[in-house]
């Protein structure tokens, strides 16, 4: 795969830090000083580009830390022959980023008119993450993901009426309007939620991780191991449940992928500084683990490294920690005023928008015509549409609603089978609740 | 034992009680109007100003000014030093507030919400509260504890818990939940000069509200006594107890109550351990009634400690049976009705029972 792509955007070569001192091979670590471009709106400026591709990843040396930061950075228009996707992938791709954009500013929209409510958090900017990497996997592949998750729901599959009926809170949503913007579940493609605690997420992925291998080797069931991805922020690296989960999934080597949205910004904390050594991908090294930096607002750059990830995964190899250096172009949520970003920063991040930079691939690639690409992009208007229109008329949830699904078993408490409420039955409180 | 407890989670909506922003005006004209936010800030500007060893930190708020605002200035005018910007680090950070806190300094730890507490529990209550007992007094840990508790609006189930009685069953730990502006900062002060670790359960509705304030309240000194309930409007017929934003619609359900010739006395709990018992006796020995309000979920709550414990040392006095009004035994839901239905709404009809 390394023969693939070519590195570019070499800076110089320093020395070797210990962390990664039993490498083999050439390893570089940028100095920031040197790097093009910089950070801007931070304390301390940050390489962008990435490092030159080492070792093949069926080359990991089971037990030392072998697996160092790899990373894959192409330069698409200078790559000769070979096409990264065919135009199909390129259309679906396309496809699902835009839909996942078109769904967010619709949201913007909705949750101003008052439609919907409490915090909603918006993805603009950072689908080339979620289209990036969930669009390679199977339905039975899991996903897990934080409170940022209309587009890793879509992306995953759940329709997008599901999505917004669920942010309006109305009864057919995916969760019946129970969950709410921060806690899409599905299990039909298995979306695991939807958590709003940050870190919260990891442990539950790695517990998905290790069902898929449990099932695979102890229960015998099913040839490939399902993969599980676990989405969380660059906030959450600092967290003491990732740390924990590294270490366990590593020493179990389970099948899942840790993905970084390293937006650099959790809420109004900078990355910089909450972070003692800002670069994430290293922790994963550190754990026995391949660590890997990928540019978070090129898809098919994403979907190079999530190939090789998930196929490592597949194949029973062990996780991978993949950071995906993106931006969030709004605010932390809708509530957030996003005062402390400096404007020229967005302003950066914004002319790398990954769905204006997938269009240029496509159409200077002659993969597709423009005119294609707008026959999707009006598709996707009224998909929204629709999903609004089909929000705006479901019905809200029943009373009834309010106390159901507390349990799986139903009987074990809020309606009874008489209908009523179990707790307006006078003997409700005699003895113990008893069915 | 007489009494059978009943939950009232929701009832025939026969009107919605909702406090208005700032309608609760209605007291003296002539005092002054200060939002709960303010009250909270120049607590916590003062007390901060007043010892060099009290110091702030929680994430958002510094440079954020606080993720609502109520540490606003703070950082300019304190520094980085004692202003001080966590990482999403609970555990971490509230451990370290702890450590700090053994060893003399007055850390206020901030939670963005009382549901991120929850990460850090194991040093709220095993570093903290045991220290003291653990220690046989060596060891004082003056910390405080403080975020919004409760729901606010739509924020979904892992948001929107109210963590006052898991707090309040701990001995060693102050829980205090203020309601007014006088409360926040009276109650605030007390709390960062007490030498004990301290639970802070603000209430995120409450912070845009404002409340008459005395001049009393608006000096640098003045603090609220940790343990003592108040008595928000005196009544004849039936007690009704009440903390944080239950207090607000506790407030407006009596005087649709005394339109109906029933005289509710209100208690505004202030402190939910220790709980002011003497206070609530005293006022049930007088009414013969008692209904608890609260948020959070019915069973073994504040308002089951209540009602046992008045039970206890009031039986006589009982002209009725105890009732309690708790949010919903669910966890709240997002849909803007059902979110409606899990908070208690109306409790006229209890008192008038």
């Amino acid at each position: 795969m390394a023969s693939a792509f070519s590195a570019t955007k070499f800076t110089q070569p320093l020395p070797l830090n210990t962390s990664t001192s039993r490498s083999h091979g050439k390893q570089s670590v940028f100095d920031p000083l040197k790097s093009s471009t910089s950070f801007l709106g931070s304390t301390r400026k940050l390489r962008f580009t990435s490092f030159p591709k080492l070792n093949q990843p069926n080359s990991h040396r089971p037990s030392l830390v072998v697996a160092v930061s790899e990373a894959v950075k192409e330069k698409k228009l200078k790559s000769t022959s070979n096409l990264l996707i065919t135009k199909e992938e390129g259309l679906e791709l396309y496809e699902d980023m835009v839909l996942g954009r078109a769904f967010e500013d619709m949201c913007a929209q909705m949750y101003y008119r008052g439609k919907m409510f409490g915090f909603v958090h918006l993805y603009n900017g950072q689908e080339a993450v979620s289209t990036g990497f969930i669009k390679l996997l199977k339905k039975e592949d899991y996903v897990v993901s934080t409170y940022r998750d209309h587009v890793h729901a879509l992306s995953k599959g759940v329709p997008a009426r599901a999505v917004m009926s669920e942010l309006f809170g109305k009864t057919t949503g995916c969760c019946r309007g129970q969950g709410g913007s921060m806690h899409m579940f599905s299990k039909e493609h298995n979306l695991l939620g939807g958590f709003a605690f940050i870190g919260e997420g990891i442990p539950v992925a790695t517990g998905a991780a290790f069902t898929s291998k449990y099932k695979r080797e102890v229960l015998k069931e099913g040839d490939s191991e399902d993969v599980t991805l676990a989405f969380f922020g660059d906030g959450t690296c600092n967290n003491g449940q990732f740390f924990e989960c590294l270490n366990l999934a590593a020493l179990w080597k389970l099948p899942i992928v840790f993905v970084v949205e390293n937006n650099l910004w959790a809420i109004g904390m900078s990355h910089l500084r909450a972070t003692s050594d800002p670069e994430i991908w290293k922790k994963g090294p550190a754990f026995g683990m391949p660590g890997v930096h990928v540019d978070g607002m090129d898809v098919l750059k994403v979907r190079e490294v999530a190939k090789a990830a998930i196929g490592r995964a597949r194949r029973g190899e062990g996780p991978t920690l993949v950071e995906c250096e993106t931006y969030r172009f709004r605010g932390h949520s809708l509530a957030d005023p996003d005062e402390l970003r400096d404007p020229a920063e967005k302003a950066h991040y914004a002319a790398r928008d990954p769905i204006i930079s997938l269009k240029k691939y496509i159409i200077e690639k002659s993969l597709a015509s423009e005119a294609e690409l707008k026959v999707i992009e009006k598709k996707i208007d009224e998909v929204v549409e629709d999903a609004v229109e089909f929000a705006n008329e479901s019905p809200l949830p029943p009373r009834s609603q309010l106390l159901e699904n507390v349990f799986a078993d139903p009987k074990g408490f809020g309606i009874g089978p008489d209908g009523r409420y179990r707790c307006e039955d006078p003997k409700f409180t005699e003895g113990t609740a008893h069915v | 034992m007489l009494g059978i407890i009943r939950q009232k989670a929701f009832g025939q909506s026969l009107q919605r009680i909702r406090p208005v922003a700032s309608s609760w005006g209605g007291y003296s004209s002539t005092s002054k109007q200060m939002m709960v936010r303010e009250a909270l800030n120049s607590a916590l500007d003062e007390e901060m100003s007043a010892d060099p060893k009290v110091l702030l930190m929680g994430e958002e708020v510094g440079e954020y000014q606080g993720a609502y605002k109520i540490s606003k200035g703070l950082l300019e005018k304190y520094g980085p030093e004692r202003v001080l910007d966590t990482p999403i680090t609970e555990a971490g950070f509230t451990g370290i507030g702890v450590g700090a806190a053994f060893y003399g300094l007055k850390p206020i730890v901030e939670f963005m919400t009382f549901n991120f507490s929850m990460q850090a529990i194991d040093h709220i209550i095993n570093s903290a509260a045991k220290t003291s007992y653990m220690s046989a007094g060596q060891i004082s840990v003056p910390i405080v504890f403080r975020g919004p508790n409760g729901a606010a609006a739509g924020v979904g189930a892992q948001h929107s818990q109210c963590y006052a009685s898991w707090y309040a069953s701990c001995p060693g730990l102050k829980v205090l939940a203020p309601y007014s502006s006088e409360d926040a900062r009276g109650l605030l002060k007390a709390a960062i000069r007490d030498p004990d670790p301290v639970v802070f359960l603000e209430n995120e509705l409450l912070y845009g509200e404002s409340f008459p304030v005395s001049a009393e309240v608006l000096d640098s000194s003045f603090c609220l006594p940790i343990g003592k309930a108040k008595i928000e409007r005196e009544g004849k017929d039936v007690t009704i107890t009440a903390f944080s934003k239950m207090v607000g619609y506790a407030l407006k359900a009596a005087e649709i109550l005394a339109k109906d010739g029933i005289s509710a006395e209100i208690i505004n709990l202030r402190s939910i351990r220790p709980l002011d018992r003497p206070a609530i006796n005293a006022s049930v020995r007088k009414t013969n009634r008692l209904v608890t309000v609260e948020e959070g979920f019915p069973q073994h709550g504040v308002g089951a400690e209540i009602c046992a414990s008045i039970i206890e040392d009031s039986f006589g006095y009982l002209d009725a049976p105890v009732e309690r009004i708790t949010g919903a035994d669910v966890p709240m839901p997002y849909a803007a009705n059902l979110e409606r239905m899990a908070l208690p709404q109306i409790f006229m009809n209890a008192a008038r029972r």
